[in-house]
């Protein structure tokens, strides 16, 4: 409790020290407010233009998440191919190595081509560069079962369904959470790009990637900043949502999840 | 559980052979009958295929020729009759101790009052009841193995396969679960098929020792342990004890001077091969 509190004060304490910085910083250089705003000017522009900001952020969460939650279905399943079926997963584990390394800022402007801009455009594009490591780590903790666990269950005559269900599966949470928290993180960053290309089909609203676009082109820098902390608030709530999901399902049991624990 | 004559030995090999694909002779022609309630350890250098009998004994790895009979029946067919204890406790982690126990009669489809039952009693039996809560790496490797035990008994085996399971263990603990696993037959009547690399733990546990010889895996000695039951502590400081051991040792020395003779280009001797105990 009492390293609790000293860990809280030294935050905010840097917090500060680092807001006393930037309005140095516009001090002794003089800086415009649109090349540089002051943080009185960021928290008015985040109260002044809150339902805005907000709606934005709820339109680029909405695309986070339901393209990581897309990824997180699609790849179980692909996965679970891969682990049942290794012919399959020799054929196409390549093309998943592709996926991740084919850059999101090519692909982009393709999906805007054929879907349009919106929010399905965004989503798609979020779930693209969330699926590989989903795969990846999943089909990686189903098949690297212990020989003598598999040789256990045969021992009973379990059925594959078995093996799958009560072996493979909760031995792989720990890598599909490996997985899923790597995508979290990089899904509101996909959500972020992909609204640089296709954010709106209306001008004036859009989620953070648009806005940004369009505040920038407006010279709104106190805005631009405004948003710049929405999407880190975002991207922050996403990891930490994954980080405690993680822990509640695996605490018990998992070496990786106690770490957390003793903190 | 069966109701055949008791003149079927547990585990009958006739001529038991392996071989991996086209490579060398894993195991050559192994015969040996194992009677109800023996116990045979089995010790021999590395690579002498002792885990791979256990496994076609289990029905785990296929037999290339011969064949082995339990309870006159298949490997395949025999293996509700079967607990294999493997080298590693080999526990879910993700499951509490009873829900490890309890695995083998959930996979078997035993409904849910009749397992808890048999689950509590054989807790008990190991004396484990007060950690069945807890999760597998919340105990100790000696626990761990005794929570691997008392899986392999939930079913109420006739015959236990054991692949090396206190060999991770230190000395103590692995005096103390010898005694305990004797215990626990005292109490449960099964056949064991042990495999080891300790001579002394063999000796201790076993009613006779199969001592392997390598290229191609074969039986070179089969001793009799005639050391009294029940066996305890002050068995280990007995002389008989002691001498046993020596036999043994020279036995599987003898095996092993051969492995590395060959190993070297050389042929084997007739020396070599007849230095140790009188032959099978």
């Amino acid at each position: 409790m009492k390293r609790l509190g000293l860990t809280l004060i030294s935050a905010i304490a840097i917090f500060g020290g680092l807001l006393l910085l930037w309005q140095s910083i516009i001090w002794i250089f003089a800086l415009p407010p649109y090349l540089l705003p002051s943080p009185a000017r960021v928290a008015h522009a985040v109260i002044a233009r809150f339902p805005s900001l907000v709606a934005s952020l709820l339109l680029t969460a909405a695309a986070a998440a339901g393209g990581l939650l897309a990824a997180l279905l699609v790849g179980l399943v692909i996965a679970l191919f891969f682990a049942q079926f290794p012919w399959i997963r020799r054929m196409l584990y390549p093309y998943t190595i592709l996926l991740q390394t084919v850059p999101i800022v090519a692909i982009a402007p393709m999906i805007l081509l054929w879907m349009g801009p919106g929010l399905g455009s965004v989503t798609l594009i979020t779930f693209i560069i969330c699926l590989a490591p989903i795969i990846a780590n999943t089909t990686q903790g189903l098949i690297s079962v212990d020989r003598n666990m598999v040789d256990l269950f045969l021992m009973h005559n379990a059925s594959r369904a078995q093996v799958l269900l009560k072996l493979r599966l909760p031995h792989a949470m720990p890598s599909l959470f490996t997985g899923v928290r790597i995508a979290s993180g990089i899904a509101v960053i996909g959500a972020i790009t992909g609204e640089l290309f296709a954010g709106s089909s209306r001008v004036g609203v859009g989620g953070i990637g648009y806005a940004i676009q369009y505040a920038s082109a407006q010279l709104e820098t106190d805005y631009l900043f405004a948003l710049v902390l929405a999407a880190t608030v975002l991207g922050f709530s996403f990891f930490f949502t994954v980080m405690f999901l993680e822990w509640y399902f695996l605490h018990s049991w998992h070496e990786s999840a106690r770490v957390i624990d003793q903190e | 559980m069966t109701t055949r004559p008791i003149a079927v030995p547990a585990i009958d090999f006739d001529r038991a052979t392996k071989r991996y694909g086209t490579g060398a002779t894993t195991l050559e022609s192994i015969s040996s009958q194992v009677q109800r309630r023996e116990f045979v350890s089995i010790i021999g250098p590395s690579g002498c295929g002792k885990s791979t009998l256990l496994k076609m004994v289990a029905g785990l790895s296929p037999i290339t020729s011969g064949g082995i009979a339990i309870h006159g029946m298949t490997p395949q067919k025999a293996r509700e009759l079967i607990s294999f204890i493997f080298q590693d406790a080999t526990l879910l982690p993700w499951r509490t101790i009873r829900q490890n126990v309890v695995l083998g009669l959930e996979l078997d489809g035993m409904a849910r009052e009749t397992r808890n039952a048999k689950v509590d009693a054989v807790l008990s039996l190991v004396g484990l009841s007060h950690v069945a809560g807890s999760f597998p790496r919340q105990l100790s490797g000696g626990m761990k193995m005794r929570v691997s035990i008392a899986r392999a008994l939930a079913t109420r085996p006739q015959l236990l396969l054991l692949d090396e399971p206190f060999a991770a263990l230190d000395e103590m603990t692995r005096d103390r679960l010898n005694e305990e696993l004797l215990r626990l037959r005292d109490e449960q009547s099964w056949t064991a098929l042990f495999v080891t690399h300790s001579v002394s733990e063999a000796v201790f546990l076993s009613t006779r020792v199969l001592i392997l010889a390598p290229n191609p895996g074969r039986i070179a000695h089969d001793v009799s342990i005639d050391l009294p039951f029940p066996r305890t502590e002050s068995t280990r400081r007995s002389e008989a004890f002691e001498r046993t051991i020596a036999q043994v040792s020279r036995a599987l020395r003898s095996v092993s001077a051969a492995a590395v003779a060959t190993e070297n280009g050389a042929s084997i001797s007739d020396e070599a091969r007849t230095a140790g105990a009188h032959p099978a």
